[in-house]
């Protein structure tokens, strides 16, 4: 049997709508992977951490708050740094389509923005996260 | 309501029709689902009759508009005298840029403001805080200092004007701003009127714009409550709000419960602060959602201003009808919007509105059609407040009072949402209280609950969301959406620098020094708070007083 998939979620900034990062960390721990929730006001450096201590083979950032182009750069640059190349960053939440690109080429493997289907985003990291 | 002979009749009348045309109907044309429920999930019945009201009694349940037990609405007249105050909660980048959307607000015919703070000021950091990077200017007004709150209300009498601010942990330092710049305006402390949110048990419950432990959090609540009942007579104190845990999950009923037990604590924190209940329960004000099932929202308020009538006297044995009131501020859902076809939104924005005017609500924020992408654009916002006009000036829905009493759905929802929320309010108590049903995550998860059978519905195609999961289509990106100046943040941080450069250092530590050690005591701290504000205390300086005093509060997880 493959082991579990190991992510966390995160919701950086000061911003305090948890509800999709709540809700979705319930589906994917449905969905067989072991989620840690980090809770909210995560600094870069705090997410990017959590990951490192966990061994997450992905690592989910929410945003409501318009500061996703400061922060989302932010944590792929770091996990960059501490050398954790193959985790898969995904994010999403109140994010203009026009910025997708930008996230993008900054590192994220997926932006997915209000009323995307769980389901979709599911499938997404079981496609795409790294085999163990 | 109803005679036993009338009632008799008509459950035969009833029988009749079940076993006749519907039973015929059925066998030809099956109903579309085998379950009807409301947005919340609560079952909805083929047809309401007097059958499902059998229990009301007129005089007591329901009685008339501005007498106990308030189910028609708080006011005799409710809207033939007065519409409900129009008031769109607005800021973002610096306080000039606010004010300048304030006076264009205020000329397109609003009646109030209502202050969004950038995050940093509601958490209690400064621009120039670690933590703010990023987050200046971006969701709300940057706030600093008594020169930014000179500037947000420049050209804007205090006297004349009431202001709402969404503002939990640090409401006292924002309200000493205020109060201080009044002052300078030359308008008295008595004629101020206006809300601080001030309600940071919801905070811990869903919102997140927390500060300190909730014992400590509840203490600085009083202070406020207890100060502006002695000082700012028209101050409503607290704004007790449902708002953010509907969107974060809730149902309707439990919506209204769980800021009803908030309700209850705060009672209770003042009462054990040595307060006269009708001392100080007129100026609790309550805030709601609407989303856009009318009719279950309709209930939702009706049910709400019963129960919170009865609490206030048989509980709290509250004596003066004002205590029993409960008056609210309503914003449209903001969750029930879609990115997906925007210009939809303002149709369901609109229903709210209309939930709204039905229900009895004393003011209203309506949503712009474009904000599930962005900040609202002018012309968004423009045909938001267009829509409360339309509601209130075209619409008939304000010519008389509680237009749907007797209506035999609506008051048989009402009744069940009335009895949903005693249960509620029952099991809290029985768990010791609403700080400890919030401790041990009973609210938070019960919400969740709600939150995620929602989803599962809309992703099983159990219930419709225009533009989710039916009527799709591709459209091309939206264009034209407000975008907030990074540079706000840097400009802030220099500004700060000069600011606190230039202030009167010696008075300035002063302040701070007395505000910290009244802190410790149990005297009022707003007083001290004013003090500090005008000796150029900023919000993160004063909120970092009570950071060492109270300590920071860190949330369990219960997901």
């Amino acid at each position: 049997m493959a082991s579990k998939i190991k992510m966390i979620m995160a919701k950086p900034g000061l911003d305090g709508h948890d509800r999709g990062a709540k809700l979705l960390s319930r589906i994917f721990a449905e969905a067989g992977m072991e989620v840690v929730y980090t809770g909210l006001r995560q600094t870069p450096e705090m997410i990017v951490a959590a990951a490192l201590q966990e061994d997450a083979d992905v690592v989910g950032l929410s945003s409501l708050s318009g500061v996703h182009n400061y922060f989302f750069p932010r944590v792929a640059e770091l996990l960059k740094e501490k050398g954790l190349k193959d985790v898969l960053l995904v994010g999403g939440g109140i994010i203009p389509t026009e910025d997708y690109d930008f996230l993008k080429k900054s590192g994220m493997a997926a932006v997915f923005g209000p009323g995307t289907p769980t389901t979709e985003i599911v499938s997404f990291i079981q496609s795409n996260v790294r085999k163990r | 309501m109803f005679d036993e002979k009338v009632l008799q009749k008509i459950q035969a009348g009833k029988e009749k029709w079940d076993q006749g045309p519907v039973a015929k109907t059925l066998s030809k044309n099956p109903e579309s689902k085998a379950a009807f429920t409301t947005i919340s999930g609560a079952p909805v019945e083929r047809l309401y009759t007097p059958l499902d009201v059998q229990a009301l009694d007129y005089d007591r349940d329901l009685g008339y508009p501005g007498v106990f037990p308030f189910t028609r609405g708080v006011q005799p007249t409710m809207y033939r005298g007065r519409y409900w105050t129009m008031r769109q909660y607005a800021g973002f980048g610096n306080a000039k840029e606010t004010n300048a959307r304030y006076r264009y607000l205020l000329q397109q015919g609003q009646t109030g403001l209502s202050v969004a703070f950038h995050l940093p000021t509601q958490a209690g950091y400064d621009s120039d805080h670690p933590l703010s990077m990023g987050e200046v200017g971006k969701v709300g007004v940057a706030i600093d200092h008594i020169d930014d709150m000179r500037a947000l209300f420049n050209g804007i009498p205090l006297d004349k004007v009431t202001t709402s601010m969404t503002m939990n942990a640090p409401a006292g330092v924002l309200l000493s701003m205020y109060l201080a710049i009044a002052e300078e305006q030359g308008a008295s402390w008595d004629k101020v009127g206006g809300t601080v949110q001030n309600d940071v048990l919801k905070e811990i419950i869903c919102r997140g714009q927390y500060i300190y432990p909730p014992k400590q959090t509840m203490r600085l609540t009083v202070d406020l409550i207890e100060f502006c009942q002695k000082k700012v007579p028209r101050w409503n104190t607290i704004s007790i709000s449902g708002y953010h845990i509907r969107e974060s999950g809730s149902t309707a009923a439990q919506e209204m419960a769980f800021t009803l037990a908030d309700g209850i604590a705060y009672t209770q924190a003042c009462i054990d602060r040595g307060m006269d209940v009708d001392s100080f329960a007129p100026r609790l004000s309550f805030f709601f959602n609407a989303f856009t099932n009318v009719l279950e929202e309709v209930a939702k308020f009706r049910a709400g201003r019963r129960y919170w009538a009865k609490v206030m006297k048989d509980r709290f044995k509250a004596k003066d009808p004002r205590s029993m009131m409960l008056r609210y501020h309503v914003q449209t859902g903001g969750v029930t919007l879609t990115a997906q076809q925007p210009l939809n939104n303002i149709v369901r924005v609109a229903l709210q509105t209309y939930a709204t005017a039905l229900g009895g609500g004393q003011s209203l924020h309506t949503n712009s059609y474009d904000e599930a992408l962005c900040l609202p654009t002018q012309q968004a916002v423009t045909v938001a407040l267009r829509t409360q006009q339309i509601i209130a000036e075209e619409s008939g829905a304000t010519d008389t009072c509680d237009p749907l009493a007797g209506c035999y759905y609506v008051e048989n929802m009402t009744n069940k949402i009335e009895a949903e929320i005693d249960d509620y309010i029952k099991k809290i108590d029985a768990m010791g209280g609403t700080l400890t049903a919030i401790e041990q995550g009973y609210i938070q998860k019960e919400i969740q609950n709600s939150s995620y059978r929602f989803q599962k519905e809309i992703e099983n195609n159990e219930r419709v969301y225009v533009g989710i999961n039916k009527y799709t289509m591709e459209e091309p990106p939206p264009t034209g959406l407000l975008k907030i100046d990074m540079s706000v943040g840097e400009q802030k941080t220099a500004e700060l620098k000069e600011f606190r450069a230039k202030r009167d250092q010696a008075k300035w530590k002063a302040a701070l020094d007395k505000l910290a050690q009244v802190s410790q005591t149990n005297e009022n701290v707003i007083p001290y708070v004013i003090e500090a504000v005008k000796a150029k205390a900023t919000v993160g300086e004063v909120c970092d007083v009570w950071r060492k005093v109270y300590g920071e509060y860190r949330p369990k997880e219960f997901v």
